[in-house]
């Protein structure tokens, strides 16, 4: 009975045209999408709904080392995309780099957000600091969250990569890891400008 | 019964608010009949027979355009009917500008009322508070400040059909005019902890002669505290 | 039937499955299995969360008298059998959490978009059987941990099951500092549960349609199954935020909802009714499309309109999305705002109204059998009118501002929860119980249950509507505190020997309920006549479903085609060629 199964969904009725893990990651990725609305526009709420000011972001953050790892998880979206072509051409050496290269970056980027986060609670700012606090450290730490399992989840497809589960062609897995990983990027670009640079 | 129905209005606005009420009842009551009635019809009618075969119909655009069309023009007339009515009351611009400014503030679980004295205005000397007990003169606007201390409440004078959140951190403003005296209630509608059942204070609606000779007692340096327990008195029963 | 013929056949084949007993029954990835295991699991919470209902209803009736059992009862909660002001708003808040969270939605969603959108589209499971799994049993922490909250330090939530915040951000305002943080991990929790099931339901009603099911071919079930599914995908995880914002309130001292330090406790009304109002929706959309199916099957007839009804499905839950507002019309809201989500909500008294008539003019000219699913359909529509027609008050404003807050809106509520959803959902389970288990329940004992259930629940709920009318608040411990409240006592008491009789009347429902499961009667493969793909499958279905792929080749609802003897055509059989025309 559980090969009919698989054999049922490719003949399926005409869908998206969208591989079934791709569909799900994008539908997936809508209700992420109103994770993050509920905590970004309670921020603009909280921020500019209200008469109070608020306090300059460059007096408390460390706006270099952060534009630094911005431009980290940038590059580890390029690598991504550069292991999801190597997928896609059954290039499994460019595919095992590329992989690794993303999984570095985004460890990267999770590391330079823990220093940080510990500097910042040594020099006494917490999420107890105003509302500057709270929503400074609910929305970097649900974005870092969400960094985090991708680099787990990368790390998983890396160890497949590397057992050869994506040979010959086979990139629905890369694609859709990839997808998450593009987004959470994303997110942090608009993080970073409304929280730090603005 | 009497008592199956609104308690009897005394404010400006109670009155057009309940028609409004039997309004909306007459329309969805008519609704109500035609659905229930029809439904009820059907049931008999078109119950199972043998031999008999239901007929294989899948629509019919002209009744569902009719069904479309009549609630929708319904609700609309609703809603333009009932927006004046609304802005009346809860338009912070259209208090009337006579009204005279009271100052309530709530916490669990009990009301402040702050009067603004003889000489009508807030924020002066002649000023004076009391917890608990609201008293008004009767065809006299009021102006009320809702604020609350510590969580939300909810200012609901029933006779008044006057509700309004107090929230905390927020100013909110209401309005009134008492057209009945008398005695009446003021409950807490918005669930505010444990003893939000016991939230409760009194309204007097007095007549001018009847709120002048209760103000100068309240003004009179004589003994407040004594007041105060008689109206704390409800709150502390459980 | 052929195609009957052949799954019967090859049944035996088919329930030769060798999986061991724990993933085939307990960590199970079959779609049927998770959506019994939620069936049972909403049913204990419905159980559960009537049980407090009844708590509630004994103070409301009969304040500060003993309950029975007066010793059985912790004194924390209720001392020698009275139940103490802080229990109460615990009581009025899990009762509504319980119900809401992890009965009728769970019920809805958990079972029948579980059991019935791979059966309906004819896949052999959902596209993602393993995170369906997860779904199902992250629901049993999330439960656990809500109903932990009776048993810690301070007691169970208590600031409502709406949490408004400050009550709900600071500890201090109720007391219940564990209860609280315990509501929000739970409902976390629950949050996850439902975003793993929606990912599943809105992939698979996508990709998993078998050849020839077609969007304007799937029943009307599947329609607001998958439209609920695309609500929950983009409301819970607004729930989730609000959630975890308040958690931080509560743990971490963060200041979101707090105005001590600068936050808005508007704010919170904000968010969660927007995630607050699509859920309303959650909660009756599916029953709509049980409620359809129940009627065409019931009335022996096509739906009236398929397209306007999916349509109406469409617009329900688009307007969803825009008129959170009017749960705060008295909450210190602009007034001006308050006419925008007025007119808003008037306007789903349109789509709404679309479905009434339509359900109406499918029983027009039926032939309408009287089995237990129709009944309870039938009640679902009547009852579904009066909670529809009731909310036009509350949607006019200066109605509201007297109603807001009384016993008029939980009349409302029960109304449309009770009276709408929980009907089709007693329905559904009727209708496809033979399927989910292969017996069929008695449809003596199921209708003693209606009959019974159908008249307690009106004697219970229609009476609040003129407790409202006289200005009786929501959620007071004690209505006789007040002067104007003590005329409505008697019909307080009333009420709460209603709701008596009606938890009693349930008890043939479990009776029913469990002595059908292991004594009914065998049921066919088709025990209602119905044209969904799962009647051609055998009874209850293997693992897999369909021995074959089935084809489909035209809509759920051929019922009583004048060119044919039988007065139903499942969605597998092609229509009756055209009669030649002579020449």
């Amino acid at each position: 009975m559980s090969h009919a199964a698989t054999h049922t969904i490719e003949h399926a009725e005409e869908g998206l045209g969208v591989y079934t893990q791709k569909l799900g990651m994008w539908v997936f990725l809508c209700s992420e999408v109103m994770f993050f609305t509920a905590l970004i526009g309670s921020y603009i709420i909280l921020r500019w709904g209200s008469a109070e000011s608020w306090p300059v972001p460059a007096e408390t953050l460390n706006i270099p080392v952060t534009a630094l790892n911005t431009f980290i998880l940038i590059c580890s979206s390029v690598s991504m995309v550069k292991a999801y072509a190597a997928a896609v051409h059954d290039d499994q050496r460019g595919l095992k780099r590329w992989l690794l290269t993303t999984v570095l970056g985004g460890a990267t980027f999770v590391g330079v957000q823990a220093y940080e986060y510990i500097h910042l609670i040594g020099k006494g700012f917490l999420p107890s600091s105003g509302l500057f606090g709270s929503t400074f450290y609910t929305m970097t730490g649900f974005h870092g969250f969400h960094v985090t399992c991708g680099v787990i989840s990368m790390a998983y497809c890396t160890l497949r990569a590397f057992r050869g589960k994506y040979a010959g062609g086979n990139f629905h897995g890369i694609e859709t890891v990839g997808l998450y990983w593009h987004f959470v990027d994303l997110v942090w670009i608009i993080l970073f400008t409304i929280v730090y640079l603005f | 019964m009497q008592h199956w129905w609104f308690p009897t209005s005394a404010s400006s606005y109670g009155a057009e608010l309940d028609n409004l009420f039997v309004l909306i009842l007459y329309i969805t009551g008519a609704v109500f009949v035609i659905v229930e009635v029809g439904l009820l019809v059907f049931l008999v009618k078109y119950r199972k027979r043998e031999g008999r075969k239901a007929e294989y119909i899948e629509g019919n655009t002209t009744a569902e355009i009719v069904w479309t069309t009549i609630p929708a023009v319904v609700c609309v007339f609703l809603g333009l009917f009932s927006q004046p009515l609304w802005s009346r009351i809860k338009d912070p611009a259209r208090i009337p500008a006579d009204a005279i400014p009271l100052e309530v503030t709530a916490k669990q679980f009990e009301w402040h009322f702050g009067y603004p004295g003889p000489d009508g205005q807030q924020g002066t000397a002649d000023d004076y508070g009391k917890r608990n007990e609201l008293h008004v003169v009767v065809n006299q606007n009021y102006r009320v400040r809702l604020q609350a201390e510590d969580v939300i409440h909810s200012f609901f004078i029933p006779v008044f059909r006057l509700k309004q959140d107090a929230v905390p951190g927020m100013q909110i403003m209401a309005w009134f005019r008492p057209t009945r005296t008398g005695q009446f209630e003021l409950a807490c509608a918005e669930l505010c902890g444990l003893g939000h059942y016991r939230m409760r204070a009194r309204v007097f609606v007095h007549t001018p002669e009847e709120f002048a000779a209760w103000q100068a007692s309240q003004i009179a340096p004589t003994t407040p505290a004594a007041s105060d327990t008689t109206a704390s008195s409800g709150r502390t029963a459980r | 039937m052929t195609t009957a013929g052949v799954a019967a056949e090859h049944l035996e084949h088919a329930l030769h499955d060798d999986r061991p007993f724990i993933r085939k029954y307990v960590f199970s990835t079959d779609h049927k299995i998770i959506g019994i295991q939620f069936l049972f699991l909403s049913l204990f919470f419905l159980l559960v969360g009537g049980v407090l209902a009844m708590v509630i209803r004994w103070q409301l009736g009969f304040p500060g008298k003993a309950m029975p059992l007066p010793g059985a009862w912790p004194s924390t909660m209720a001392p020698d059998g009275v139940v103490l002001p802080e229990f109460y708003t615990a009581l009025v808040t899990m009762h509504g959490t319980f119900m809401v969270f992890f009965a009728i939605m769970p019920l809805l969603v958990g079972v029948f978009a579980n059991y019935l959108i791979p059966l309906k589209i004819g896949a052999p499971d959902m596209a993602f059987p393993r995170l369906n799994m997860w779904s199902f049993w992250l629901m049993i922490p999330a439960g656990a941990l809500m109903v932990a909250g009776f048993f810690v330090e301070g007691g169970a939530a208590s600031s409502g099951w709406t949490g408004y915040a400050p009550l709900s951000a600071n500890p201090e305002y109720t007391g219940a500092t564990y209860g609280q943080q315990l509501w929000c991990l739970s409902l976390i929790v629950f949050a996850l549960s439902s975003l793993l099931g929606s990912v599943n339901y809105i992939t698979t009603v996508v990709n998993l349609r078998a050849p020839g099911m077609t969007w304007f071919r799937l029943p009307l079930s599947i329609w607001a199954l998958f439209i609920t599914a695309i609500l929950a995908l983009l409301a819970v995880p607004i729930l989730a935020g609000a959630l975890i914002m308040l958690l931080f309130d509560v743990v971490l001292h963060t200041n979101f909802f707090l105005p001590a330090g600068g936050g808005q406790p508007l704010m919170w009304q904000h968010l969660f009714w927007f995630f607050g109002h699509p859920e309303v929706y959650i909660l009756i959309l599916p029953a709509m499309g049980i409620a359809s199916d129940l009627i065409a099957n019931g009335s022996r007839k096509p739906i009236f309109g398929y397209h306007s009804m999916v349509y109406a499905i469409c617009g329900i839950a688009f307007l969803g999305w825009v008129v959170w507002g009017h749960h705060m019309f008295q909450s210190g809201m602009n007034p001006r705002l308050g006419t925008t989500f007025m007119v808003s909500t008037m306007f789903i008294a349109v789509p709404s109204a679309i479905k009434v008539f339509n359900w109406m003019g499918t029983m027009w000219r039926g032939n309408i059998h009287f089995t237990t699913p129709m009944l309870n359909g039938i009640a679902f529509v009547a009852m579904f009118t009066i909670g529809g027609l009731s909310g036009i008050f509350m949607a006019a404003t200066p109605a509201d501002m007297y109603i807001h807050d009384t016993y008029y809106i939980v009349a409302h509520i029960h109304y449309v929860l009770f009276g709408g959803s929980l009907f089709a959902i007693f329905g559904g389970i009727y209708f496809w119980f033979p399927k989910m288990f292969g017996k069929m329940m008695s449809e003596r004992l199921g209708k003693i249950h209606f009959a019974l259930t159908f008249v307690a629940y009106n004697l219970t709920f229609f009476p609040m509507h003129i407790l409202g009318i006289g200005g009786h608040m929501r959620r007071i411990y004690d209505p006789s505190q007040y002067e104007f409240l003590r005329p409505l006592q008697p019909m307080n008491e009333f009420i709460s020997l209603s709701a008596f009789a009606l938890f009693i009347s349930q008890l043939p429902f479990i009776w029913n309920f469990f002595h059908s499961l292991f004594w009914g009667k065998k049921a066919d493969i088709n025990p209602w006549h119905d044209n969904g793909l799962e009647w051609t499958a055998p009874s209850p279905p293997p693992h897999g479903n369909f021995e074959t792929t089935p084809t489909v080749y035209h809509g759920p609802y051929e019922f009583s085609r004048p060119d044919m003897e039988q007065d139903y055509l499942p969605q597998n059989q092609p229509l009756p060629a055209p009669q030649p025309v002579a020449h």
